[in-house]
């Protein structure tokens, strides 16, 4: 029967190729509208580390004592150094980075300029970062200040051909630092685990190294883009005692119990710190803890704008299909004789029904069709936009498959009201008037 | 002419389903065709601001060191530069900076009244650059005085410096000393000691139109320091009116002639200020241009949903129109009841949708830091939409009109 509908639908369609292809168009560019701005906001949106990011937290506390009335997102050297001494989550690690120079082994090389990060030895198992050689750094690397370095795959193709480099020395800025571990291809969109100071979607980072090696070295100048102190500095070079928010510090908490005894110790530790004179609160001090999803909704990770661009694609697409249901109401109105004439020779109301709904389907795949291709040249034109996301902007499969499923889904729901007024066309009316 | 509205209410009342589908198609589209213009009207207002920049003869070139040099070191080399850049036949001017209006890196300093005070009173963008500065920028200085070479302070990038001099924006200066009058006065701005403002000028933007710094919009200081960063620093550049092109050619090749220890991206080291508009304010047109294409493709459909459906409403009713054409009705009455129809439709659409609109706006207004649609702007759209619906509606109502009486006698 579905062969049957299928070929009545394309005959109808055929006989109005105006009002067929005005539904078609009406369709078509509201699916690619809300397409091109759905796979933007899916993108930006989406679990940077999926299975995971529900124990990973972003802990804030407040040693600013100017009166402010959130949690800060930075963390002082203190406060970071402190939190990751106590040791009271699975995993911790603190996170900053620069562009700092990077030289290669070879002697006279100019330098390039590269994104270092400098953390703690957590930082990997707790990010899930993959090893293509070697590993991170151990917690006794970390005491001792050692000069070791793990460096992206990207940087070992550069610098290395590929091979292994494990053992061989780079330099950083004036020091040379041996490579303890070669990344497998990591670069994680958004770049969660450091936002603060940076753009959300910057490329990758080349170079990691110990937190406790870049305050050896603190001329390396490894201290981030969000400086934010508020007092006069009487050190530029050495952070450790200054007034200064610059650090981002994450915890790793695997069940829940953890998480509400995390929560706790920050309130414990702030009160702690304003007996000691640091922190200045009235009443309860103001800590946060937020798991990364929530860190990234906090920190307004996907731009206002893209949120707002796909509202107003809903929207449009909202008035297409009103656009298409009152054309298809007047399309099969139209042809009551006929669909009179099929009803006095024995065809259900649904019989009618499901016939309607099949043209409405096929105007729904064509929009997809169409809809696929604005959506394509939309994506094109957003890759072409300077934002720091653009390169990422592409149709994956699962959106591909959305654009259809959404296509058809919207011409069936506009096709139903249509379909139900046609199947209750009475078949002995329609005959007597003519 | 005589429009009698109630046979066309009753009339209606037979295509329920049809009428309020029009409707409410207008009504959406009068809401999304509202905001969108109030949308574009804002990000327009955004590009257009002044930024306080001479933009079409300043350049920037984005200037690193290849070399590690004391701060002493850099500051010679700095010189240099300047002496290189000044004496280029096409450059007007030239100044070392920290950061330049609209884009160029540098920093926030809070500003307070008093040196103890614990919480700001507000909070500025630092400039700084040596007695050049503001005849390169071509910034107008409207009142006060430009800095004397011998105030030029030299900063290392280890260094934190509070000159005893500065020169204030006018929004800074108002927002310090709403009585006016700021000349003379002096701040501090995270330091221990003061700085005194000897020179007021307007306009000129902040380093960056982050929307964090919507608060402290055009709030601006310039101090007379001379950054010697061991990274490197921007260099900003005047070309003479019209050698824009050249001076953007020459000056590389000059600073590469004095020192080849540098590294000037080929890519985005020199930037003209066109170039730099066009980057900051980029995301601001796009938003502009899409919801300029969404309104125009939206009032088209709009249009053509109304032709099709009235041609349909036209071709349903051709015998009645035959017999009231019969029984003495013009052919201007069958045009009359068309589009006296769609004004009745398109005004309750309209009456819908101005609801809309507003509602949209307040909601937007709490969740993407929109401010208040003036009620403008749903007038027009309320006009435009009549229109259109008017102008849609006139040609299936003009074929109506065209049906001739005899069709009252024929069954199809």
């Amino acid at each position: 029967m579905f062969g049957y509908y299928l070929d009545l639908a394309w005959r109808s369609l055929k006989r109005t190729p105006i009002l067929t292809s005005l539904m078609v168009l009406a369709i078509g560019l509201g699916i690619g509208a809300c397409i091109t701005t759905l796979t933007v906001l899916h993108l930006l949106s989406g679990d940077p580390i999926p299975g995971k990011s529900a124990q990973l937290f972003y802990p804030q506390v407040m040693p600013d004592t100017r009166s402010k009335t959130e949690p800060e997102i930075g963390f002082t050297y203190t406060d970071a150094t402190n939190l990751l001494r106590e040791h009271r989550a699975d995993r911790q690690a603190i996170v900053v980075s620069n562009n700092i120079k990077v030289f290669g082994p070879q002697a006279g090389a100019r330098p390039m300029s590269l994104s270092t990060v400098a953390t703690t030895t957590d930082f990997f198992p707790m990010f899930d970062v993959p090893f293509r050689y070697g590993a991170g750094w151990t917690p006794t690397e970390d005491g001792n200040r050692a000069r070791v370095a793990v460096i992206s795959q990207e940087l070992n193709d550069k610098l290395f051909g590929g091979g292994n480099s494990i053992g061989r020395n780079i330099r950083l800025d004036k020091w040379d630092f041996r490579i303890v571990g070669v990344l497998q291809h990591w670069q994680p969109q958004p770049r969660y685990y450091d936002l603060y100071g940076h753009g959300a979607f910057a490329s990758g980072d080349s170079v990691f190294i110990p937190f406790s090696t870049s305050r050896d070295l603190a001329d390396l100048g490894i201290e981030g883009n969000a400086l934010d102190c508020w007092e006069q500095l009487t050190d530029q070079v050495h952070l450790e005692n200054q007034p200064c928010l610059w650090l981002q510090y994450w915890v790793e908490l695997d069940t829940p119990a953890k998480v509400s005894a995390y929560r706790d110790y920050l309130v414990s530790y702030s009160e702690q710190q304003k007996a000691l004179g640091r922190f200045q609160f009235n009443g309860k001090p103001l800590t946060g803890l937020h798991d990364l999803m929530d860190w990234l909704g906090y920190l307004q990770v996907v731009p206002s704008d893209v949120r707002l661009q796909t509202w107003v694609a809903f929207g449009f697409l909202l008035v297409c299909l009103i656009n298409t249901v009152g054309l298809l109401l007047a399309k099969f109105l139209r042809r009551s004789g006929e669909i009179g004439v099929r009803r006095a020779l024995g065809a259900s109301r649904r019989a009618v029904f499901a016939q309607m709904l099949t043209e409405a389907a096929l105007v729904g795949v064509a929009g997809g069709m169409l809809g696929l291709l604005l959506a394509l040249t939309g994506l094109w034109a957003v890759r072409r936009s300077p934002t720091d996301y653009a390169a990422l902007a592409h149709l994956d499969l699962r959106m591909f498959l959305v654009t259809f499923a959404l296509s058809i889904a919207a011409s069936l729901v506009a096709g139903l009201l249509p379909a139900w007024r046609a199947c209750q066309i009475p078949p002995a009316l329609q005959l007597k008037s003519h | 002419m005589n429009i009698q509205i109630r046979p066309i209410l009753v009339a209606l009342r037979r295509h329920k389903a049809g009428t309020l589908l029009i409707a409410l198609q207008i009504a959406l589209t009068l809401a999304i065709v509202c905001n969108a213009l109030f949308i574009i009207r804002q990000r327009l207002a955004n590009l257009s601001e002044p930024s306080g920049v001479d933009e079409s003869s300043v350049f920037v070139i984005r200037n690193q060191w290849a070399a590690d040099w004391p701060t002493a070191q850099v500051d010679t080399q700095v010189k240099a530069d300047m002496l290189a850049l000044r004496q280029l036949p096409a450059v007007r001017d030239a100044t070392p900076a920290s950061g330049y209006p609209l884009k160029g890196g540098g920093w926030d300093n809070y500003i307070s009244m008093t040196p103890d005070q614990t919480k700001p009173t507000t909070d500025a963008a630092v400039y700084t650059g040596d007695e050049h500065f503001i005849d390169t920028l071509g910034a107008k200085l409207i009142v006060g005085r430009n800095f004397r070479p011998e105030e030029v302070m030299v900063m290392g990038t280890q260094q934190a410096i509070t000159p005893p001099v500065v020169i204030v924006t006018k929004a800074l200066a108002d927002k310090l000393f709403p009585g006016g009058n700021a000349l003379g006065k002096s701040f501090y701005a995270m330091g221990t000691t003061p700085s005194t403002i000897i020179g007021i000028v307007d306009p000129l933007q902040r380093q960056g139109v982050d929307r964090w710094a919507n608060a402290y919009a055009g709030q601006a200081l310039i101090w007379p320091i001379r950054a010697a960063f061991s990274g490197g620093l921007f260099y900003v550049v005047r070309a003479k009116p019209g050698q824009l092109a050249e001076a953007m050619r020459e000056a590389p090749k000059a600073l590469i002639a004095q020192s080849h220890m540098r590294i000037i991206d080929p890519k985005d080291g020199v930037l003209d200020y066109a170039t730099i508009r066009h980057m900051v304010y980029d995301s601001d047109r796009g938003m502009a241009i899409l919801m300029g294409i969404i309104c125009v493709v939206l009032l088209a459909i709009t249009a053509a949903g109304i032709v099709g459906l009235t041609s349909f409403w036209v071709g349903q009713r051709r015998r009645q129109i035959g017999v009231r054409r019969a029984l003495g009705a013009k052919k201007r009455d069958i045009l009359a009841y068309f589009l006296t129809e769609n004004f009745l439709i398109s005004t309750a659409g309209v009456a819908l949708g101005a609801v809309l609109a507003i509602a949209f706006n307040l909601w937007t207004k709490t969740r993407f830091e929109m401010s208040q649609m003036s009620m403008t702007y749903v007038g027009v759209g309320v006009i435009v939409l009549l229109l259109l619906g008017q102008g849609a509606v006139l040609a299936p109502a003009l074929r109506a009109s065209r049906v001739s009486p005899v069709e009252a006698t024929r069954s199809v």
